[in-house]
């Protein structure tokens, strides 16, 4: 580490490290220098000269972005000249701007209005007509209004750094200068809406947000998206009940400010036409709408006659539910309903990664590590399309460590176009002699390494000589907590073998069971026929399955209850009730209320989310997290096991929907933005 | 797309002028002597140098709309620029500009329905000693007049 540089600040002796630029060290000493283009992570442009500083034996005043620290360097920030130069800085800015905040999306968060406010002059020179140019839409997500632009470069930057996509440009010179999309008069993009968000103006407004509310009639709710496994966080601005925005502009979850478009845009299956509002009970053949106390009645009495009877049950399972609704519907089949048969639809082979990764420690990477490793070696994935903050952490650790990222893939991908080597196919062995030589690695797979594949991933990273860590890449927001809360017939919570038969997903499907009650899945989703007797479907929506069921429950979404989730990576996190819609109760409830019913209240414990999550920290290790973490909205990793797993993993019954940017199984169905792109892109 | 051998020869020295990595830093060049043998930057000619300088189209037409020389349509065979910045001004330059537009009845940027000349007004070309200064093509004008410019389009016209 060479040694530190000493300098002045407004008087303030500071010293930092060669290279740091004034503005990042005027900042870690607490003062503020104003700035639009400049962005932490992003390359510099010094384009808005709002930085602008005074400098010893400098001739003029220097942008402060793109200016090191020197030895005895001499910076003021608070002169007479700096302030008349933002003042003259924000005029300029200004010239053009249509100063539209009354009906501005941004006004009241705004960044210009800010500083406007801050370091702006109470009056302009000019008076000449602005130049003005109507607003254009660039795709179903993003619309741009020209004049309100500063032209500060953060979109375009955000676009072609952060996202690797470069959708992004400025066009023609001058005060015609303007943001342009890569295909004339549109966008083809990942839709993220990362511009719109980082956009310190009201230049890119966002499609289904624009002209909704005023920014402070919100509130504000930190939870975690439920589309993908990477575990975002997602700020849901909401007023009345309803979700107007997400977005994550506090960056304090693990995913930074990262959004993709279903963290961002895609919450919107919450208010579909068609969601559930009312239990639904078959008579005569047809579901009919009745109260909750008759739907959880019928529900519970059947189950009673079928113990009595004993007949057999079958319980599937989600991916999407949280720790504690998986958690509690085990514990409800295997003590209340003494049956086995209990699955959910596996996307990753989690189960042989962690047996295989047995008596080592600290060997599971998390997103965080995905920044930090020295090199990466990507396994089967399409990152940026399947698992696109996976994706954006590694493309962030090349552009600002020039970490070394290895692609073995069997089709073209992002990252490779800025690989240390790219190998099509499966042959990663082939790459043994480059990964020895790094300090150490982080090796992601998708599903189509499972069983000894993975073994065999494995013992090829333990042989490599360098710290390794892996992370076997799973589909669904919660498919990773599902395993560790013991949603299978193999294995209890935590990884503890059940030495019980039971049957799977697909055998239950098509198992003639006395009853199936099914929470959250899909599993008739091919168009096959109910087997069961009496068939209890826990659900948002009438997928394929609830339309053959004899009572359908309709189920909260995720941005409507609490609880955890355990990302693909294993970080723990809560998620947080932002909206309610009437007539859906939260799974856990759910289940909670058919034991009442059942009078096995007392066996089962409260179903309240903080209660089972208690009962969790006792009985799956590494879920014993500290709770301050939890509970202020951070991520907690967690290890559920570090031993032999004494159960068959089942490999074979492991397979990922594979969903891209724009699906996501039947919450994408229902999500009117991620349909109106890909219409969009079909009717191009 | 396919170019004339000679423009090939060029585009390679070009390529090869920059080190590997760098092949954007050629985009200009190419671009002007693309244009002077198809007339003007077409959007196939956008795609073919994005793709040999290893860019987007995109990041091509920022290039192209923030350089008045590169054109997106064709300009006449005749391609008339007169100067009126500061010096040419100073001897009259934008009246010489104002008479060839009524000279050859087109407008600034337009092109006569023979397709013979095209006009430009531009900023400095480097001739202020020389003052009002034209440049038709790449070949300069000085000390031009109304008189001298009549001559000067006469003569091109006959030359056809």
């Amino acid at each position: 580490m060479p040694d530190p540089v000493k300098f002045t600040i407004d008087g303030l002796a500071l010293s930092a490290p060669p290279g740091t630029s004034v503005i990042d060290a005027a900042k870690k000493a607490g003062i503020e220098v104003p700035s639009f283009c400049y962005y932490e992570g992003l390359t510099l442009v010094a384009a808005c000269r709002m930085c602008l500083v005074e400098v010893e034996k400098m001739p003029k005043l220097m942008t402060a972005c793109t200016l090191p620290v020197a030895e005895g360097m001499v910076v003021r920030t608070n002169t007479p000249q700096v302030h008349t130069a933002r003042k003259y800085m924000l005029e300029f800015l200004l010239t053009n701007h249509p100063l539209d905040c009354p009906v501005c999306d941004k006004g009241g968060e705004c960044e210009l209005q800010d500083m406007a406010f801050r370091y702006g002059a109470g009056e302009s020179r000019y008076t000449e007509t602005k130049v003005h140019t109507p607003e254009k839409q660039f795709s179903p997500v993003v619309f741009f209004d020209a004049p309100r632009c500063i032209l500060c470069y953060r979109c375009v930057r955000v676009c072609d750094e952060g996202m690797g996509v470069k959708a992004l440009g400025v066009v023609s010179r001058g005060v015609v200068s303007e943001i342009a999309p890569n295909h004339g008069d549109h966008l083809e993009c990942d839709e993220c809406g990362a511009c719109i968000d980082i956009c310190p103006v009201g230049a890119l407004t966002s499609g289904t947000y624009r002209y909704q509310t005023r920014p402070w009639e919100m509130t504000h709710v930190g939870t975690i998206c439920t589309h993908c496994s990477d575990g975002c966080k997602t700020t849901l601005g909401t007023r009345n009940d309803r979700i107007l925005r997400g977005n994550n502009r506090d960056r304090s979850g693990i995913n930074g400010e990262f959004l993709c478009i279903k963290g961002r845009y895609g919450f919107d299956f919450y208010d579909h036409p068609d969601r559930l509002q009312a239990p639904l009970v078959r008579k005569d053949g047809k579901l009919e709408e009745v109260s909750w106390s008759e739907a959880l009645a019928a529900v519970a009495n059947k189950f009673q006659q079928v113990l009595g009877e004993e007949g057999s049950f079958g319980i599937i399972g989600s991916n999407h539910t949280t720790n504690e609704e998986n958690y509690y519907l085990q514990k409800f089949a295997r003590q209340v309903l003494g049956t086995n048969n209990i699955d959910h639809h596996r996307t990753g082979d989690v189960v042989t990664t962690l047996d295989a990764l047995s008596g080592k420690t600290g060997k599971l990477a998390t997103v965080a590590d995905l920044y930090r490793a020295k090199a990466v070696l990507v396994l089967g994935a399409d990152l940026a399309l399947e698992h696109p903050l996976l994706s954006f952490q590694i493309r962030a650790n090349y552009r600002h460590h020039q970490a070394h990222v290895y692609v073995v893939t069997a089709n073209p991908v992002r990252e490779d176009k800025y690989a240390a080597a790219v190998v099509r196919g499966r042959d990663y062995a082939s790459l043994a002699a480059r990964l020895k030589a790094e300090p150490d690695l982080a090796i992601l797979f998708d599903d189509s390494y499972k069983g000894d594949d993975i073994r065999a991933v494995v013992e090829f990273g333990e042989q490599l000589g360098i710290p390794v860590k892996y992370v076997p890449l799973v589909d669904r927001s919660n498919s990773r907590g599902a395993v560790d809360m013991g949603l299978t017939p193999e294995l209890l919570p935590g990884y503890q073998p059940s030495g019980q038969p039971g049957l799977h997903y697909d055998e239950m499907a098509a198992a003639d069971l006395s009853v199936l009650w099914v929470v959250g899945a899909n599993p008739l989703k091919a168009g096959a026929s109910r087997k069961a007797g009496f068939l209890v479907v826990q659900d948002m929506f009438l997928t394929e399955t609830a339309a053959q069921a004899d009572v359908v429950l309709p189920a909260a979404c995720a941005y409507e209850k609490n609880g955890t989730v355990t990302s693909g990576t294993g970080e723990l996190q809560r998620i947080e009730r932002a909206v309610n819609t009437m007539g859906a109760k939260a799974d856990l409830e759910i289940i909670g209320y058919v034991a009442r019913e059942m009078g096995a209240a007392a066996k089962m414990g409260p179903w309240t989310p903080d209660a089972v999550f208690q009962e969790i920290r006792g009985a799956v290790r590494g879920y014993n997290v500290p709770m301050p973490v939890l509970v202020t909205g951070g991520a907690a990793g967690t290890t559920p096991i570090n031993g032999r797993v004494a159960a068959d993993a089942r490999p074979d019954l492991v397979r990922s929907d594979h969903n891209g940017l724009f699906a996501s199984g039947t919450l994408g169905r229902y999500s009117k933005i991620l349909n109106s792109v890909v219409e969009s892109r079909q009717s191009r | 797309m396919t170019f004339s051998p000679q423009l090939e020869a060029r585009f390679a020295t070009l390529l090869a002028s920059y080190p590997p990595g760098r092949e954007r830093s050629a985009m200009i060049p190419m671009l002007l002597y693309a244009q002077d043998e198809l007339g003007s930057v077409t959007d196939e000619l956008i795609a073919e140098v994005a793709r040999r300088t290893g860019v987007t189209p995109l990041q091509v037409d920022e290039v192209i709309s923030y350089y008045t020389m590169l054109r997106r349509k064709p300009a006449g065979k005749y391609h008339v620029q007169v100067c009126t910045n500061v010096s040419c001004l100073l001897r009259d330059g934008d009246r010489l500009f104002e008479h060839a537009c009524q000279k050859l009845g087109i407008e600034n940027h337009g092109v006569t329905a023979d397709g013979q000349f095209s006009i430009e007004e531009v900023e400095c070309m480097g001739a202020c000693s020389w003052a009002p200064a034209v440049q038709v093509n790449y070949e300069f004008h000085h000390d031009v007049t109304p008189d001298k410019l009549d001559r000067l389009l006469d003569e091109l016209k006959e030359k056809r």
